[in-house]
């Protein structure tokens, strides 16, 4: 829900407001707390593009360039994905970000058993390379970047999507990719996973490492505090653990040998953007700030572009409601507006049915014309971080900033991410923070229109995007043949390579590389990884 | 003393997202239930095999990829095989609402979509039991 909490008086004047993460807003504020809070605009703010980045990363922000929008997107087969993917580009989405089907996700042919049900429904199925070329047949993958929402098999799409972009003759070096990659915040908070912690973020190191040499336009990892948020943790809490879950992959890259300025500058974020908008855009502010002191005081990062914090602000799924789902239009136009006012790189929006199903192609242009409106008309674009000096901002986001770093403290002090996650520390207080919030709409303490308040009105029918079960059937044929025409011999002989080289603990990309292109199924692929590395437990927090 | 209502809250198939069934968990233990909260991506056979395990009284599920129909369809058919088709089932996630005669017909007695208050499905369930006892 994200919205503050009100304590009113029998008036309904509101006597305090506290944030989601903790903090008072005051009722007014004057150049008296800048000075109380030690505001140096030198030290905490600096022009935009000049260390520490609070005004943002870009001396001209939006006046250079548009934010790309990237909605969301995929469902089905990979020619109906397509068919989607080309019909957001020609109403004027820049970027692609692409959705997988839960079977895929979870590494998964489509003609498994426990794939049943499954396939092409909360997105797009994916079993071999004649899936993604199909999915990207005729997009310019030159000119259009590909957000990949993968996980635990991030090496194997971004593999797969190497392969499909040589296949159509766009040069490695030329194509950018950003496959999520971010195993830690699926233990957290998306529960996507399949392997257990170090061999999962090994795999992230591979692909990182990867990268450098072989794709220098591709992010590696896009680092969620989204999901963690959408989970039930305070904006404060998405940022710290999403920073703390950065430096794991990090470390782990740094373990190899590699240094802090060949690597960090392919990192980006996910980061969400509902409830209170004060509190969203002083937490991008903030964490513009921190990620660059981060990279600067623990790393001892000297390139530029290390210490920029690149970000996706979008979403916010958890603000969306079932209830009067056109609310949900007028909601995305004020989270994009958070989005905006935050200097966000990347946007994207839940559409107004997203509480019910994946969205349909009206609900998804709705919400690409959201951003357009807000860039051509509103004003958005007209000047860099338009709110600093703001006595309030400044204030709230220096308040932020302390809070931030001491929720990282906090991770420190428990022997970093992956023990925070595998002691179930950090799902814990994600789940009992989602039981306070939810007791707090039930009591009517946290408002959300529509749902506890101002709920007259007829129920709204709503248009529904429809699983076609058709799809399903379509890909397992697709699959067969994938199986018949393709070279067995050869596939049996690169899935043994790939198992050595897992097992030798060698990147495993070129040999995924190898895999896919001989059309070695997700399945197969990921049943190596299964033998090698064997699957996650989930801690118990019951 | 009366006897703790069991109830297994438990995350079926491939879907991930937890919030709810976790939130639901805490809720009904505060209501004083026994919970037994099986963790994701529970197959049928597992489910069904806990559920006989820990002698719940109610068998929840929450779904939220929208694949709640083939998979309760499933789950019915595995409890009469294993005899225990006798266990109340209730289920809630993402359900439409055209989608809840299907389940009921099925034999989904409780079906509770996202956003149901606590006390409505807490008092549904007690009082469901208690009929039939």
């Amino acid at each position: 829900m994200g919205v503050a909490r009100y304590i009113k008086n029998e008036k309904d004047e509101i006597q305090d407001v506290v944030l989601q993460s903790g903090i008072h807003i005051k009722p007014l504020y004057t150049e008296k707390d800048l000075e109380e809070i030690g505001f140096d605009p030198v030290r905490d703010l600096a022009p935009p593009g000049e260390y520490p980045f609070t005004r943002g990363i870009h001396p001209l922000g939006y006046r250079s360039r548009e934010w790309t929008t990237r909605q969301y997107t995929g469902f089905g087969t990979p020619k109906e994905t397509n068919e989607r993917f080309k019909l957001m580009i020609s109403h004027g989405q820049t970027g692609l970000n692409v959705a997988f089907d839960l079977p895929t996700q979870m590494g998964l042919d489509s003609d498994d058993p426990l794939a049943e049900g499954e396939v092409g429904r909360v997105g797009m199925a994916v079993d071999s390379l004649r899936d993604f070329e199909v999915a990207f047949q005729g997009i310019p993958l030159d000119r259009i970047g590909a957000g990949l929402t993968i996980n635990a098999v991030a090496s194997i799409m971004l593999a797969m999507f190497q392969a499909t972009a040589e296949k159509y003759g766009f040069r490695k070096d030329r194509v950018s990719a950003t496959p999520q990659n971010d195993i830690l915040k699926e233990m957290i908070g998306r529960g996507a996973w399949i392997f257990p912690a170090k061999p999962a973020v090994r795999l992230i190191g591979d692909t990182i490492e990867y990268s450098m040499k072989e794709l220098p336009r591709t992010n590696p990892v896009s680092v969620c505090g989204y999901h963690i948020r959408e989970s039930g943790c305070s904006p404060v809490q998405e940022i710290a653990y999403a920073f703390q879950i950065a430096n794991t992959y990090i470390e782990e890259v740094l373990r190899r040998g590699h240094a802090i300025d060949d690597f960090v500058r392919g990192f980006t974020f996910n980061l969400n953007v509902f409830g209170n908008l004060w509190e969203q855009v002083a937490k991008f502010r903030a964490a513009r700030k921190l990620w660059a002191k981060n990279l600067k005081e623990r790393y001892g990062a000297k390139d530029h572009r290390s210490l920029l914090l690149r970000g996706l602000f979008g979403g916010g799924g958890y603000g969306m409601t079932k209830a009067q789902p056109e609310n949900n239009i007028i909601r995305g136009a004020y989270y994009a507006l958070a989005a905006a006012l935050g200097g966000a790189q990347t946007a994207a929006l839940c559409s107004f049915d997203e509480a019910y199903t994946i969205p349909t192609p009206r609900a998804a242009l709705l919400s690409l014309r959201t951003f357009q409106i807000l860039m051509e008309e509103i004003g958005l674009r007209d000047t860099v971080d338009p709110l600093a000096g703001s006595y309030f901002i400044e204030t709230l986001t220096k308040e932020m900033e302390e809070k931030i770093i001491e929720e990282m403290k906090r991770v420190d002090e428990m022997g970093g991410m992956i023990k925070a996650v595998e002691t179930g520390y950090v799902q814990k207080e994600v789940a009992r923070q989602a039981y306070e919030f939810e007791k707090g709409v039930q009591m009517g303490e946290l408002i959300k229109v529509g749902v506890n308040k101002y709920t007259e009105g007829e129920e709204m029918e709503v248009e529904l995007h429809e699983y076609r079960l058709e799809s399903a059937e379509e890909q397992v044929q697709r699959l067969r043949e994938v199986k018949r025409e393709r070279d067995n011999r050869k596939v049996v002989q690169f899935l043994k390579d790939l198992q050595s080289a897992a097992k030798a603990e060698k990147n495993i990309m070129p040999y995924l590389l190898e895999c896919c292109k001989a059309y070695a199924t997700v399945g197969e692929m990921t049943k190596v990884f299964k033998e090698v590395y064997g699957e996650f437990k989930e801690p118990s927090i019951f | 003393m009366e006897k703790k209502i069991r109830i297994l809250v438990a995350k079926p198939g491939l879907d991930g997202h937890d919030r709810g069934a976790k939130v639901v968990a805490q809720a009904l233990r505060d209501a004083g239930m026994e919970v037994i909260y099986t963790g994701l991506h529970q197959t049928i056979d597992q489910i069904t095999h806990t559920a006989i395990q820990e002698g719940v009284n109610v068998i929840g599920l929450s779904i939220m990829s929208g694949a709640h129909l083939p998979i309760c369809e499933k789950l019915m058919k595995e409890m009469k095989k294993k005899k225990i088709d006798d266990i109340m089932v209730v289920v809630g996630g993402v359900i439409p609402k055209r989608d809840i005669l299907k389940l009921q017909k099925m034999g989904i007695e409780g079906i509770f979509p996202g956003g149901t208050p606590f006390d409505q499905s807490i008092r549904w369930i007690k009082e469901n039991l208690k009929k039939r006892m």
